[in-house]
């Protein structure tokens, strides 16, 4: 996984709610067996009107997502966070996010930043203004800064930590191996096996 | 202070706590199918890892596989090669694996509980977010990504940060004609499609214990709809009446010593909720959803809304935009929206009694006009059984088809899909747009509702026909 530390860049506003994954990547892209080029797929029946936001050319390099409430909702296809981290962003801003797609987010190093409905709300409202203004994601700091907004935001120390060493999670739970195999040895004989 | 089914559950499973940290929860079952895993088996092999656990690991192939002329190879050379690599994988990791046309072939939640291996206080994740549907069995049952996936496969455990607890109870009788879909509905349109996030849901009351174990099912399953981790019914007398003499469920003084410990697992009195929830049964009638998220449903007796009648502007502009996309006008009755498809099927309503509750509707009647109307069983058994009993009779004599078993149009992955523009009503789970092909329009309904409006050809509850 690749680290995260902090992040400038430019942004996209998206003014929807309840954005579910089946729009962030449609299901026919998730006949794929591979884990990469799914930048296409993103959004890709939105961007089939001309007017959707990503086909602003203003918007184009951004790699920051300003994203309504209730962000990835839905299917858990992991999917929907290989299609954003393809097409180029690096985080995305939300009031709330969905369960699933925000571990699969923090899984993958695309970092899901929870800030308060009307932050989010003005950060659209500058970027809309101005679309070249910066926004800065400051996963050191726990801080967002930039469009004359500065705004903390929450993640615990252990993930932050993950995060920013770039680690994945396999190799950190196989150091507790002894630990797993002791489990196993006291789990009840009547518990089902598929075999 | 007394604990919650969900923190019991919690507890005993954990493998390792420590201070700051997710905490490692040990996974009794894993649940595969081909579109989430083959990026995670693949993820194992670079890395030289075996399965940690293929015995407590299963797979079927559900969400490509066509439902009609099943015995050929799968058309889509796309979809063909992502259940041939599920096939390569489990036979490279030693997992076992149940390929189209096996009788124990089926939609992965269909499949777990009918052998019995979804278990009172089990926990149990799939790379699909309708595992909260075992949550039924009163079994820590959740949804997971390809990365988890891939952790579970080679560790048998899962960091998880614990989630909070919402209590929904649902009190008093369901009256007559209204059912669990009906209700799960009501209640994703009370709390919303974010109303769960970071919470399990522990459905109670006495409505929930008058459910069967399918109905129990049909409302775990759609938890997810309303944001949450997952949900759960503590297991009771209905519960272990379902599991005795099913094929992975313990015997003789095993089964015992099981039923002893799930009876312990049920919340204790003292038990504090972090959130609470209260639901009056006998309010309740059939739901329809009318818009694009399942927060979006409505009485069928009532009328399309009106987006100004939302408070926040957000929810106007969502409403507004669903209203567009589903091509429905504010004001109209429900009851007056007509539509070219009925999907009877998925992991919420494929299970044997959803299918006699709309053949039932459907016996000595007849589909409407041009309406085409699926019915598709969640599993090879509950069609074998559903045609032992001669329910493919009367859903053909009808003018239904009678299909294979699979996901089929609830996402549409496989040849079952809806033209741009055309409506179904669907007892699947979600009304996302595309979601059951591109420029598609979905009406989440009940089983019963689905057989009633395949006979008139618009919304329509069986006791209107």
């Amino acid at each position: 996984m690749e680290a995260f530390t902090i992040h400038t860049g430019r942004a996209v506003p998206l003014r929807r709610s309840d954005v579910d994954t089946d729009q962030i990547i449609p299901s026919d892209w998730l006949k794929r067996i591979e884990r990469t080029g799914f930048g296409a797929g993103l959004f890709s029946q939105w961007r089939t009107d001309e007017s959707f936001v990503l086909n602003n050319p203003v918007y184009a390099g951004a790699s920051i997502l300003l994203a309504g409430p209730d962000f990835g909702t839905g299917s858990s296809r992991e999917h929907a966070v290989w299609a954003l981290q393809d097409y180029g962003f690096r985080a995305v801003i939300s009031a709330r996010f969905a369960d699933i797609f925000r571990g699969n987010a923090l899984g993958n190093g695309l970092l899901p930043v929870q800030l308060p409905a009307a932050t989010v709300e003005n950060l659209q409202s500058a970027v809309e203004r101005d679309p070249t203004v910066e926004i800065t994601v400051d996963l050191a700091a726990r801080e967002v800064r930039g469009a004359g907004v500065v705004a903390a935001f929450e993640l615990d120390d252990f993930t932050r930590w993950r995060l920013m060493e770039g680690l994945d999670d396999v190799g950190l739970t196989l150091r507790h191996e002894e630990m797993i195999t002791g489990f196993e040895g006291a789990r009840p004989a009547w518990l089902p096996t598929t075999v | 202070m007394g604990r919650t089914l969900a923190e019991k559950v919690w507890d005993a499973h954990m493998v390792r706590r420590a201070e700051g940290e997710p905490d490692l929860l040990y996974i009794d079952l894993h649940l595969v199918h081909e579109v989430t895993s083959p990026q995670a088996f693949e993820a194992l092999r670079l890395a030289g890892r075996p399965v940690r656990r293929p015995d407590l690991t299963i797979a079927t192939e559900d969400h490509n596989v066509p439902t009609t002329d099943t015995l050929l190879p799968i058309a889509d050379p796309v979809s063909a090669a992502q259940v041939e690599a599920l096939r390569k994988n489990c036979a490279d990791f030693g997992v076992k694996l149940f390929p189209m046309n096996d009788p124990g072939q089926g939609i992965v939640h269909v499949v777990g509980p009918q052998l019995g291996l979804s278990q009172p206080g089990m926990t149990i994740v799939c790379g699909d977010s309708h595992t909260s549907t075992h949550g039924a069995f009163g079994a820590l049952a959740f949804g997971i990504g390809t990365s988890q996936v891939e952790h579970v496969l080679a560790t048998q455990t899962l960091p998880q940060r614990r989630p909070k607890t919402m209590a929904v109870t649902v009190e008093g009788d369901l009256p007559v004609g209204v059912t669990a879909k009906d209700l799960i509905l009501a209640i994703i349109a009370k709390i919303g499609t974010g109303g769960g996030a970071g919470h399990i849901i522990e459905y109670r009351g006495a409505a929930i214990r008058g459910l069967s174990m399918e109905g129990r099912m049909t409302v775990c399953n759609m938890s997810i709809e309303a944001g949450a981790r997952a949900g759960m019914v503590a297991p009771d007398d209905t519960t272990f009446e379902y599991l005795a003499g099913r094929e992975r469920v313990a015997t003789g003084p095993a089964w015992d010593e099981a039923v002893a410990y799930w009876r312990t697992l049920a919340s204790d009195p003292d038990a504090e909720f972090d959130h609470e929830v209260v639901i009056d049964a006998a309010s309740l009638t059939p739901y329809v959803t009318w818009g694009t998220n399942p927060g979006q449903a409505a009485p069928l007796g009532s009328l399309v809304p009106t987006p100004g009648d939302y408070a926040s502007p957000a929810a106007q502009a969502s409403a507004q935009r669903a209203l567009t996309y589903m091509g429905l006008t504010a004001g109209t009755p429900l009851t007056d929206v007509a539509v070219d498809t009925v999907f009877i099927g998925s992991c919420t309503n494929g299970r044997l009694s959803d299918l006699r509750a709309a053949a039932d509707v459907l016996r000595g009647r007849q589909v409407a006009g041009d309406v085409r109307v699926l019915v598709v069983p969640g599993s090879m058994q509950v069609k074998a059984q559903a045609e032992a009993e001669g329910l493919d009779q009367v859903f053909e004599a009808a003018g239904a088809q009678w299909r294979s078993a699979g996901c089929s149009m609830c996402l549409g992955m496989n040849p079952d899909t809806l033209a741009p523009g055309e409506r179904s009503a669907s007892t699947s789970n979600r009304n996302f747009e595309g979601r059951q092909g591109q420029g598609g329009r979905t009406h989440l309904v009940s089983p019963q509702v689905a057989a009633a409006t395949a006979i008139t050809g618009r919304l329509t509850a069986p006791a209107d026909l």
